[in-house]
């Protein structure tokens, strides 16, 4: 590798300089290679030789002897963990550099219009300073599966609950025959009922701990003219008791919800149980009717999205990753808005376009080329995501996580070590940069 | 940030000012018409900043409750709240230590890197050899590298060279990586410096390397004190380099990458840990977000 760094330092040594004296030449020589020495030795040995090097081990086999041609290549598209990695990468590439852009031109074009803005900014950026993989820390903690724990869940818990409260028992059964149905479908009582009359419903298998709290001895029901009255309650007492029959010591159950449909099974009432499981329908027709528990009554409380499992891990780290670029995304388009002349919106508004028509025709158009910077230096990012999977994704979920950088870091020093492999992917990783690394030098040479 | 943002502001802000005679009715009806914005904004924010301040509470929480409940119980019941964790922590050698080490990285190699790239800057921009665009070229082609295309080779050769797990061995591979960058910004910003300056510095018969350590190093100290603080904070807040090239030379993202194999049960390490990580570099983008956000804006290339 000594021999790279010769050979590029040697260019500033070539010998048709448009200087005469060769004493005052071989000066000049000696002062750029003491200014770029430095610099090309290390770009020399630490980048070029090593790439070259790696491109040429992805052809050798594990243990470097044998020459393979592309074997280590049919392996990276063929085996079931790397084309994984490939697909993972894929849906990172297609959903991450756009989502950055969005979010960063919204919150670039909304601080405009807010006094706090720099402290707004300070804020969303914050994230950039820390490391990947402490933001990996980050969100592992708020995607805790247990709403007690992962703050995420916690607050999707929060709305449901208040959408579709969770029921007041978990199980039950019928205690008669006379009530047929399940805690998934509810119960509905067989005996056909009209107004005035009485429907009893007793539940057993409801274990003494989840009876609801604050529930009161059951009452029978008493018919009552042009009402349906009823009780759902616990027909057990310590002892046993007799099924169908409500006795001392058997519980009401509070909170439970009680539908009573038409003939057509059509809900046409809806209560909720007393503290001692007593309920009313008021105003009740001619016709004959039928009372059921409504299975709501048995609704499972929100026990927690798997974030980190298997299926949604690839998303949680998505927007981990987002949360610490979109500040990137934002400053930086934030800078080119700034460079917009004012003059042109204004007189676009004055002329009586809506602030949409003025973002959507002016703004983003004139935008375009920072949009793109960004959007690209997202997809490089991308392609290299690396750290925030590993201390995201928990070990049993790292395969469904796993990508392209990750799987050859996986490969070349987690254990299989493998590598010619290794450099199989490094080399494809290397391969998928290449447009990004000749747009970049395009744009330079437009520049200058 | 304020670089970018005070024109703007400025400019949103100049039609509104000009209305002595405005009502105080008007005035209010006028924020309150901008009042879902700033909830909106604020709520933003919130979404910024609750993921960090939940990890430094979960830091705060006894090792025994952390399992048992989330961090947010902490706002409520302030009185759980416990430095143990950290005094722990700073008990713990091989943590102490891995801070060190990051320390040692983080410094040298920044150190390095601005030395070597300013004078490879001040080359491109200002000598003459033959070959400079065609060189400059490559360093930006060099810019979107895969550290990963170097992994494997370089793992190869600190083992013969005695370079494996040594804190020489990370800082040389920092500084290499940080070169294409580093001289990229250094070389746009001293080519910006007047001509005029410099031609008559050298009409004077000062030498190049005078030029460069009088002239060009105080000039250009906005851009190389960029090109520091980024460098900085890159290297102290790398994973993948010092988990590849060390052992025993633990960086502070690498010890805690060890704790983890096992999270869950010494969440109560990890998590201070993971803020004493990411604080000092909090602390150093606040202090200099303005130089930050400058090299972020001169090279968001990379």
């Amino acid at each position: 590798m000594a021999a790279d760094a010769s050979v590029s330092v040697s260019e500033g040594h070539a010998p048709h300089l448009p200087e005469p004296s060769g004493a005052g030449r071989w000066r000049r020589h000696a002062v750029t290679a003491i200014f770029l020495g430095p610099a090309l030795v290390f770009l020399a040995v630490w980048i070029v030789y090593p790439t070259i090097r790696t491109v040429i081990r992805s052809f050798f086999d594990r243990s470097g002897d044998n020459f393979v041609w592309f074997d280590n290549y049919k392996t990276l598209f063929t085996s079931d963990t790397l084309v994984k990695a490939i697909e993972n990468n894929a849906i990172w590439l297609a959903v991450v550099p756009a989502t950055v852009v969005a979010i960063g031109l919204i919150f670039a074009v909304l601080t405009e219009r807010i006094r706090w803005s720099v402290a707004f900014k300070i804020v969303v950026f914050m994230p950039m300073a820390i490391s990947l993989f402490a933001a990996g820390v980050i969100w592992h903690i708020m995607f805790q599966k247990d709403p007690d724990q992962g703050a995420v869940n916690a607050a999707i818990k929060v709305a449901r609950d208040a959408v579709v409260p969770a029921g007041v028992l978990t199980s039950a059964n019928a205690s008669t025959p006379g009530l047929r149905g399940d805690p998934d479908q509810g119960f509905v009582l067989r005996a056909p009922l009209r107004a005035g009359a009485t429907a009893t419903m007793g539940l057993t298998a409801i274990p003494p701990a989840q009876v609801p709290a604050g529930a009161k001895q059951a009452v029978p029901p008493r018919g009552e003219a042009g009402k349906i009255t009823g009780v759902v309650w616990r027909d057990f007492r310590p002892g046993g008791g007799k099924p169908g029959v409500v006795e001392r010591g058997e519980q009401g159950i509070p909170g439970a919800t009680v539908n009573l449909q038409d003939a057509n099974g059509k809900v046409v009432k809806t209560e909720t149980t007393g503290d001692d499981g007593s309920f009313t329908f008021a105003g009740v027709g001619a016709g004959s009717y039928r009372a059921a528990i409504d299975k709501d009554t048995f609704a499972k409380p929100f026990d927690g999205i798997a974030w980190l499992g298997p299926k949604l891990i690839t998303p949680a780290c998505m927007i981990a990753y987002i949360w610490v670029w979109a500040g990137f995304s934002m400053v930086v388009i934030a800078a080119g808005l700034s460079a917009i002349s004012r003059e042109v919106l204004e007189a676009a508004r004055t002329d009586g376009a809506t602030e949409w028509q003025v973002f959507r025709r002016i703004t983003v158009p004139m935008l375009a080329p920072v949009l793109s910077v960004v959007f690209v230096t997202m997809l490089i990012n991308v392609l290299k995501v690396f750290d925030i999977i590993l201390s995201v994704a928990p070990g049993s979920s790292q395969d469904d996580a796993n990508v392209i950088a990750l799987a050859m870091w996986r490969t070349s020093f987690g254990g299989v070590n493998d590598f010619g492999l290794g450099s199989a992917i490094a080399t494809f990783l290397f391969l998928l940069v290449i447009p990004a690394l000749l747009l970049n030098v395009r744009r330079f040479k437009r520049e200058s | 940030m304020e670089a970018a943002t005070v024109p703007a502001q400025r400019r949103v802000e100049a039609p509104v000012a000009p209305r002595p005679q405005e009502s105080w009715f008007a005035k209010v009806g006028r924020y309150a018409a901008k009042l879902p914005l700033q909830l909106l904004m604020a709520a933003i924010a919130l979404l910024w900043l609750i993921p960090t301040l939940g990890l430094f509470l979960t830091s705060l929480m006894p090792a025994g409750s952390i399992a048992e409940q989330g961090w947010w119980k902490v706002i409520s019941h302030p009185s759980q709240a416990t430095f143990d964790n950290y005094n722990a922590l700073f008990d713990n050698n091989d943590l102490t230590k891995a801070l060190v080490t990051t320390a040692e990285i983080a410094v040298g190699n920044t150190l390095i890197l601005v030395v070597a790239a300013a004078l490879a800057g001040y080359a491109f921009a200002w000598l003459e050899f033959p070959g400079r665009d065609v060189l400059f070229v490559v360093v930006i082609g060099l810019l979107v590298v895969p550290i990963q295309v170097a992994l494997i080779p370089i793992f190869s050769l600190y083992n013969s060279a005695g370079l494996f797990d040594t804190v020489v061995g990370l800082v040389l591979f920092h500084v290499a990586f940080g070169m294409p960058f580093a001289i990229f910004l250094l070389r746009n910003f001293f080519a910006g410096i007047p001509k005029d300056i410099l031609e008559s510095a050298r009409i004077d018969g000062a030498s190049e390397l005078r030029i460069f350590f009088r002239l060009i190093l105080p000039l250009g100290l906005p851009a190389i004190a960029s090109l520091a603080i980024f460098q900085f904070l890159w290297t102290w807040n790398d994973l993948i380099v010092a988990l590849t090239f060390g052992r025993n030379t633990q960086p502070i993202t690498v010890a805690i990458f060890s704790q983890l194999r096992q999270f869950g049960t010494n969440i109560e390490l990890i998590a201070p840990a993971s803020f004493v990580s990411l604080a000092l570099p909090l602390v150093v983008f606040l202090a200099f977000q303005r130089y930050f956000v400058q090299g972020l804006l001169a090279g968001s290339v990379k």
